[in-house]
């Protein structure tokens, strides 16, 4: 199932992936040979069958609205690559 | 002087007999561990970094780089986590250090557990034991390398389509998926969601048994999983009679199996008969046509958005750039490798509007067909047999170029996953001088047997688990 | 060619729960930056969530005082698309099965009752707070940049979606006060627009009267009062009906309303739409909600406004009955006027004197307010008023101010008001010039020389008499 060029980059977009023209031209072929090996799931006529999201047949798991302890600052920030004061840093949203 | 402990053949049980007689000591278990990784992880690079400490009253784990470990860098396999250090344990982990488990390393494992050779590790592949110029197997090619080749006593992996199972026959090792829900995936850098478990890797079934009572059961931080219905049951029997086991009719026409592996798994279901079991056949089409794509269009779905946090805000590197939006873009393109990068791609596209039904929407009812297949076939069977991989373990760079090839690695363990069943893997054989993993698929919750038909096997096949290359 | 309004809302409720929506960390305003999160409202890798029973619970209560069904499985589902206040990559929401559907709310006009669709109530999580540091300062290094705070993020929010049944800004502004009464009431938010514990979102179209197509619609965001809401409103129906009237069209876009200038600004088009891929959260499962729990909630619920307000107009009137009911104030008017009080002075007193001198009605004893009442007209004036501002004060007693009696001795009276005529001969002058209106303000002068003491009929009548002369 070929996919176009635009779509690939369409993609690209929504999954913030600032893929090079070589990543590009490799990724549309690639994406093609795999939708046509996974498309065929559309050969079957599934229309009275529910779909599952979980393989386990569980409902209602939830807690009680009981505080636990949060991180201390030290824990929040121990990964960060831009601390300012007590936030995180990053450039501008446009 | 301190007893030589031979790491290459010494089971987990036997190492805690070890220091449960004060034979040896936790302490110098785990010298022993990091001198033969010492010795021989150059070679097999099956970990990623090792830890000198061995704090803990009982033996050694090695842990797969995606299990979260609090203090201990957790890259997953990928440069996008290159550094960072988790300030929480998965509770897998807490629950091993709990039992009083030493830490002895994070391995090696494909980027984000994607993959089946472990050549997509961004920290350069691992290598089979039994030959280092072939692959163990992935996504957990790490944990698996280092049981077979005497680098740990055990360790836990885990398995979204056979990261478990593949790299243990391929090694010639234990792995068990256990049912999903039934080990807490908190702190498990995520995969695909309603997939992922974490499980056991070991010498034998008994060892996967017990390590896997120890991290089992509900978990009141992940709310996929349950209680247990019944506790874990240590096997001892080594007869089968009574059980009833089922060969899918489709096996026979599957190319994709290699000769060798065929051999061996017809052999060992012969082995069964002569143990008492009933041998039968099921019928399970859809998993075997559709199973492999159903896999494909559902694990990358939720990768995607799992992966989606990878953004260079709150810990990971960050690529330098003037906007936020670009910040993220070059921090995901630089940081993600070309495995990842393939499925959020196609994960992405599956969700998108437009292809939502056709593809993810279509996929979770192909789920639903899959789950009725194998929920039949176990009403009337007790265990499925399959062989785990449809090859043995193939030179590194075989498949490295060829996404689709890797994927159809996964054949035969993929479909079972998806229905949220265990499956245990045990080496049943040889073929060219190479393992090979028979694989038994349960019913929800149907650990216990699945470890007494693996433990009878394995007494009669008695396969020899440390390579012969190593011998 | 007459055109109608076609108005649709989505409103924001954040529930004050003790903690967040999919975590345990307490939530709550005034706490350092950063101290109110944990892996998983972090989006740590390996995170996961865990759904909190209490908001599940007060957003079905909440669906339920809408009139909604309540669906026997409702299932969470990840929104996904990038920003910084979002450390997942996706927001945990409800799509296609929420927890609330096909409800209504009443609103009580002249007419008769006007019924709001309410399309469905869902919970979902809040963002994080993103501050955006801006540099025209001129410095072209390090000038801009965003700081996040996470504190914010995962709080419980339920979003309402009403149907585009408004038809008026004005029936939008009244709707939300009685939406706003309605959640107030049932103690699951505060829901104030200046706190952001209330967001409202205003979808615009409008066309022919009495037609039934639904033309193209715009977005109104950011507007953080109901009168801005109500004015946002009409001036984006305005700018429409314009643009139609002039052969133009109606392009979907979203807008910011300036409160100040009145004017509206669309936002920059984005480059392409947002597809949030939805899809069910797998790392939780569906919620079904027990029959016993419904009915349990069910049973909690306060009289619906809309009834009460008609229920007391029957006694007053729709206007001062809304008025009652909105601002919460109908239950004492209703404990006061059993007690003997007069309706229509009690609600006048209650809905202006009282809330004017900011007493929490919930605290009044309304056989104490029915006292003062019947001893209106009796006591001096600042006494009265007096009283009425200390109603909410531990064990206030009526008492004392009953026994002041205001001075209608026109031998007392008499002199003062003669003083006050002639130390303002002007407006004396006014008055007989035809100024009638400035009897009132005679009336005050003796009030405040009698300290508030004068009974201000008596007064009245004395500077009637005595200007008439």
């Amino acid at each position: 199932m070929a996919i176009s060029r635009d779509e690939v980059l369409h993609v690209a977009r929504l999954a913030r992936l600032a893929l090079t023209e070589d990543e590009v031209e490799r990724l549309t072929g690639e994406l093609a040979a795999i939708l046509d090996a996974v498309g065929i799931v559309a050969e079957l006529d599934l229309a009275d069958v529910p779909p599952t999201s979980h393989p386990l047949d569980v409902v209602n798991v939830w807690d009680d609205d009981e505080p636990r302890e949060s991180l201390g600052l030290d824990d929040v920030f121990a990964n960060a690559p831009a601390r300012d004061g007590d936030l995180f840093r990053v450039p501008p949203t446009v | 002087m301190a007893p030589v402990v031979d790491t290459l053949r010494l089971s987990a049980e036997e190492a805690l007999g070890l220091v449960e007689r004060r034979e040896v000591s936790p302490g110098e278990l785990h010298a022993a561990y990091l001198e033969a990784i010492g010795q021989r992880d150059g070679e097999l690079h099956a970990y990623l970094r090792t830890s000198e400490t061995s704090d803990g009253a009982s033996i050694p784990i090695a842990l797969k780089d995606v299990i979260s470990t609090k203090g201990v860098e957790t890259t997953a396999g990928s440069r996008i986590l290159e550094g960072y250090v988790p300030v929480f344990d998965a509770t897998v982990a807490a629950r091993c250090k709990a039992a009083g488990l030493t830490f002895l390393g994070k391995t090696n494992t494909d980027e984000f557990a994607m993959g089946s050779s472990t050549e997509n590790s961004a920290w350069g592949p691992s290598r089979n034991p039994w030959d280092p110029d072939r692959v163990p197997g992935g996504s957990g090619g790490g944990t698996s390398a280092a049981v077979s080749g005497g680098l740990a006593p055990w360790g836990l992996g885990s398995d979204t389509g056979g990261s478990i199972k593949q790299p243990s026959a391929l090694c010639g090792n234990v792995g068990l998926r256990p049912t999903y829900g039934s080990v807490s995936r908190y702190g498990v850098v995520a995969f695909a969601s309603s997939l992922d478990q974490v499980g056991p890797v070991a010498k034998t079934v008994r060892d996967a048994a017990l390590l896997y009572s120890i991290i089992a059961g509900r978990d009141a931080s992940d709310s996929t999983t349950v209680e247990l219905p019944e506790p874990v049951a240590l096997p001892e029997s080594d007869r089968l009679d009574g059980l009833r086991i089922a060969v899918p009719t489709q096996l026979e026409s599957l190319d994709a199996i290699e000769p060798g592996v065929r051999a061996a798994f017809e052999r060992t279901v012969e082995l069964a008969r002569e143990l008492g079991a009933e041998v039968g056949e099921c019928d399970l089409p859809t998993s075997y046509r559709y199973g492999m794509p159903c896999y494909y269009l559902i694990a990358p779905a939720e990768a995607s958005s799992n992966l989606a946090r990878y953004d260079g805000v709150r810990y990971g590197p960050r690529a330098d750039a003037t906007t936020y939006d670009e910040m993220v873009e070059r921090t995901r393109d630089d940081g993600f490798g070309a495995e990842p990068k393939r499925r959020i791609m196609l994960g992405t596209y599956a969700l998108s509007a437009g292809y939502y039904d056709a593809f993810y929407g279509q996929a979770q009812k192909v789920r639903t067909l899959l789950i009725r297949e194998h929920r039949e076939a176990l009403e009337r069977f007790d265990v499925i047999a399959t062989p785990t991989s449809p090859t043995v373990a193939f030179p590194i760079g075989d498949k490295a170029a060829d996404p689709l090839a890797m994927y159809a690695c996964d054949l035969l363990t993929i479909p079972s996953c998806l229905a949220g069943l265990p499956g245990l893997s045990i080496p049943c054989g040889l073929s060219e001088g190479l393992p090979v993993g028979l694989q038994l698929l349960g019913p929800q919750f149907g650990e216990n047997v699945l470890f007494r038909t693996g433990h009878a096997l394995e007494q009669a096949i008695a396969f020899d688990t440390v390579p012969e290359r190593l011998r | 060619m007459s055109w109608e309004p076609v108005i649709g809302l989505e409103i924001h409720v954040q529930l004050k729960t003790r903690t967040k929506m999919f975590c345990r960390c307490a939530v709550g305003f005034g706490a350092g930056e950063n101290t109110q999160t944990c892996p998983v409202c972090l989006g740590f890798p390996g995170a996961l969530p865990v759904v909190n029973r209490r908001a599940v619970e007060w957003t079905i209560l909440l669906g339920l005082a809408l009139g909604c069904e309540i669906p026997g499985q409702a299932v969470f589902s990840r929104k996904n698309y990038f920003y910084p206040d979002l450390p997942k990559g996706y927001q945990i929401s409800q799509y296609d099965l929420p927890s609330c559907i096909n409800g209504n709310m009443l609103l009580p006009t002249a007419e008769g009752d006007r019924v709001i669709g309410i399309v469905r109530a869902h919970l979902e999580e809040d963002a994080a707070k993103t501050v955006h540091v801006g540099g025209r300062s001129g410095r072209i290094a390090g000038a801009d940049f965003s700081l996040v705070d996470y504190n914010r993020g995962g709080t419980p929010l339920v979003e309402i979606v009403t149907a585009p049944d408004i038809r008026s800004a004005d029936e939008a502004k009244r709707f939300l006060q009685l939406l706003r009464q309605t959640i107030v009431e049932l103690g699951i938010s505060d829901a104030e627009m200046e706190k952001g514990t209330l967001r409202v979102d205003s979808n615009v179209s409008v066309r022919p009267a009495g037609s039934a197509e639904l033309r193209t619609r715009t977005e109104i965001k950011n507007m953080n009062s109901f009168n801005f809401i109500a004015r946002g409103i009409d001036a984006e129906v305005e700018r429409q009906i314009a643009a139609w009237e002039s052969g133009g069209e109606v392009r979907q876009e979203t807008y910011d309303f300036d409160a100040a200038s009145g004017r509206l600004t669309a936002r920059r088009a984005k480059e392409e739409a947002d597809d949030y891929r939805y899809f069910p959260e797998p790392d939780l499962v569906p919620v079904e909600p027990p029959a016993e729990l419904v009915e349990r909630l069910r049973s909690e619920l306060p009289e619906f406004p809309a009834t009460r307000i008609r229920r007391i107009e029957a006694t007053l009137d729709l206007d001062r009955a809304t008025v009652l009911v909105t601002g919460g104030l109908d239950r004492l008017w209703g404990e006061t006027v059993s007690a003997g009080a007069e309706p229509v002075a009690t609600a006048n007193v209650v809905a202006n004197t009282l809330v004017g001198a900011g007493v929490d009605p919930a605290a009044v004893s309304a056989t104490e307010l029915s006292k003062l009442l019947e001893a209106r007209d009796r006591i001096p004036r600042g006494a009265f008023d007096e009283a009425i501002a200390k109603l909410a004060d531990p064990g206030f007693s009526a008492d004392p101010y009953l026994a002041q009696e205001s001075v209608s001795d026109t031998t007392e009276l008499e002199p003062i008001v003669e003083a006050v005529l002639a130390a303002n001969p002007g407006q004396v002058e006014a008055y007989r010039g035809g100024k009638e209106g400035l009897l009132g303000f005679f009336v005050g002068q003796v009030m405040k020389e009698t300290q508030g003491k004068a009974d201000p009929r008596v007064v009245n009548e004395l500077v009637r008499a005595k200007l008439g002369e």
